[in-house]
């Protein structure tokens, strides 16, 4: 028998601003291939729950596995000793973070975006990286635009030169921080096709979204967050259609409207 | 009967451009000065013959050669340590914090030839310098007027310097940071790769600004006896008695050697605005024509 192991573990992480619980006890795992939404009003805590996963920010309490490893500290006896930056920056190449903002290198390519990762972080032979690069620039339909620089790209192609370049690493877990919120409407559908596809191949992954349609399809589970907490989590029909939770009734109502 | 409004359209009517008074008298004007000037250098008390048989006499081009040297050196010097201080002024460790501050604070709050003066006068405090039992030297052998002014204008530089870099540093967006993260680097190689590169395109105007006022602040170590190009100029100065000639030759040269810097600018420029040429790419905010 073999029991799978999750790839996130997150038990009753918190996370203070000053006197704002932003993260206010939230537990979540996540197994491999699943595709977990989190959904919820802004300043629910959603973002900042997915960048403590990626050590973004430091946690105030609880812990986080990410492949079975936990994020930020060594136990050692019953203490736990702080990793170091170096340490943190190896944990961080299990995760693929792709952001609201895009934050492509702005004095990059796109295909620079992409390989600079593999050949300054994981030491990989620069043409082998090229190489498979421009596979990935291929699959987000934006092999033409291997030399144009961030400022000569549409948000939607920005944001898919983003995932590339968080694919490149070859992470376990992606985590997206509302990847099409800062997207012009008619471009948000080329980014979404991006991340179904990628749901569709096997992919764990976190998305802070407010993209319910894509939530309905693609999401195993959906989360709904609201002032740091977890309020409900189940398949994404039982809490986008028959949510049992008051709040979530309120909120799924307010942006379906 | 009215007129099919097509026909004034700007291209199928003839132009008549406004007059531009305004221009014509500014220029009247200019030329005028200049002429004016420029009679009075050629019949003023200028032996030109004189500033042609010095341009590139062996001492000048000698004074010449130690000047632009200098100037290198101790920008090379200023850069490094500015940048290592700026960096160390961001830094979450304290006493990095602490350390960088004190630097600045104290290379930049006291007089450039105050700070020569103590280089070149240190063997006063300390005859010898080394390690202790292991190499030691006369600190009258070691701090040379070439050293003394390396130090002095490099650690001078440095603070001002430090300054430049850590608001290039600062204008990089955050997200620059944590997208370089995310990817696996630390701090240190996200600084390297990702945030410096971008940050040389708000540090090369300021820094190219500062190499061009380094060039002509060189000339300040003449009070300790480093022959850069002014002080040979004056010591031929004080046996011939030609001193405005000699002045004038010491000019040219400074603007020689200024204008190539300034060339050189623009490419560096050119090279670190990649990826933001597409934004910006007509004319900068200050200009209103």
């Amino acid at each position: 028998m073999s029991a799978i192991l999750p790839m996130l573990v997150a038990r009753d992480v918190r996370k203070n601003f000053g006197p704002l619980a932003a993260v206010d006890g939230i537990s979540l795992d996540v197994v491999p291939g699943e595709v977990v939404c989190a959904i919820g009003p802004s300043g629910s805590g959603k973002s900042t729950f997915l960048r403590c996963i990626n050590q973004l920010e430091k946690i105030d309490g609880g812990a986080i596995w990410v492949d079975g490893e936990l994020a930020g500290f060594r136990r050692q006896g019953d203490a736990l000793h702080e990793l170091s930056d170096a340490q943190i920056a190896r944990q961080r190449l299990a995760c693929g973070m792709v952001f609201q903002r895009f934050n492509l290198f702005q004095h990059l390519t796109a295909l620079q975006n992409v390989t600079e990762g593999p050949v300054t972080v994981l030491k990989r032979d620069r043409r082998e990286a090229t190489d498979e690069a421009m596979a990935l620039l291929e699959r987000v339909g934006l092999a033409e635009k291997r030399d144009a620089y961030p400022s000569e790209l549409s948000g939607g192609q920005q944001q898919r030169v983003a995932i590339a370049r968080a694919l490149a690493m070859r992470p376990r877990l992606m985590l997206f921080d509302e990847p099409t919120s800062a997207l012009d409407p008619e471009l948000v559908g080329e980014v979404l096709a991006v991340m179904r596809d990628l749901a569709k191949g096997g992919m764990t992954m976190v998305v802070v979204t407010h993209e319910l349609g894509f939530a309905r399809e693609v999401a195993g589970r959906v989360a709904f967050l609201d002032k740091g907490r977890l309020v409900e989590l189940g398949t994404s029909e039982d809490v986008l259609l028959r949510p049992s939770h008051p709040r979530t009734r309120d909120f799924v109502a307010a942006v379906l409207r | 009967m009215t007129r099919d409004p097509a026909e004034f359209v700007l291209g199928a009517s003839r132009i008549v451009r406004r007059p531009r008074w305004g221009r014509w008298l500014a220029a009247t004007l200019l030329v005028a000065i200049l002429a004016w000037i420029g009679w009075s250098f050629a019949h003023g008390q200028i032996h030109w013959p004189t500033v042609g048989r010095f341009f590139t006499a062996p001492a000048i081009l000698s004074g010449l050669a130690n000047t632009v040297l200098m100037a290198f050196c101790a920008m090379v010097v200023g850069i490094v340590l500015g940048t290592v201080f700026a960096v160390m002024y961001l830094s979450p460790n304290p006493v990095m914090q602490g350390t960088a501050l004190f630097y600045i604070w104290f290379f930049r709050g006291t007089p450039l030839l105050l700070q020569l003066l103590i280089w070149f006068n240190l063997a006063l405090v300390f005859p010898t310098i080394g390690i202790p039992g292991l190499v030691e030297f006369r600190t009258v052998d070691v701090i040379t007027p070439f050293v003394a002014t390396l130090l002095g204008l490099g650690m001078n530089q440095g603070a001002y310097t430090a300054e430049v870099v850590r608001a290039g540093i600062l204008s990089v967006d955050r997200g620059q940071i944590e997208a370089a993260q995310s990817v696996g680097m630390t701090r240190l190689t996200a600084l390297r790769r990702i945030v410096l590169p971008q940050a040389m395109r708000v540090i090369i105007p300021p820094v190219g600004n500062e190499a061009v006022s380094m060039v002509k602040l060189t000339s300040v170590a003449s009070v300790i006896q480093y022959a850069e190009i002014l002080r040979n100029a004056q010591t031929i100065y004080y046996a011939n008695a030609r001193t405005i000639e000699l002045l004038i030759v010491a000019a040219i040269w400074y603007l020689a050697v200024v204008t190539v810097l300034q060339v050189g600018q623009h490419f560096l420029e050119k090279h670190f605005s990649r990826g933001y040429a597409a934004r910006r790419p007509a004319k900068p905010a200050g200009d209103v024509r």
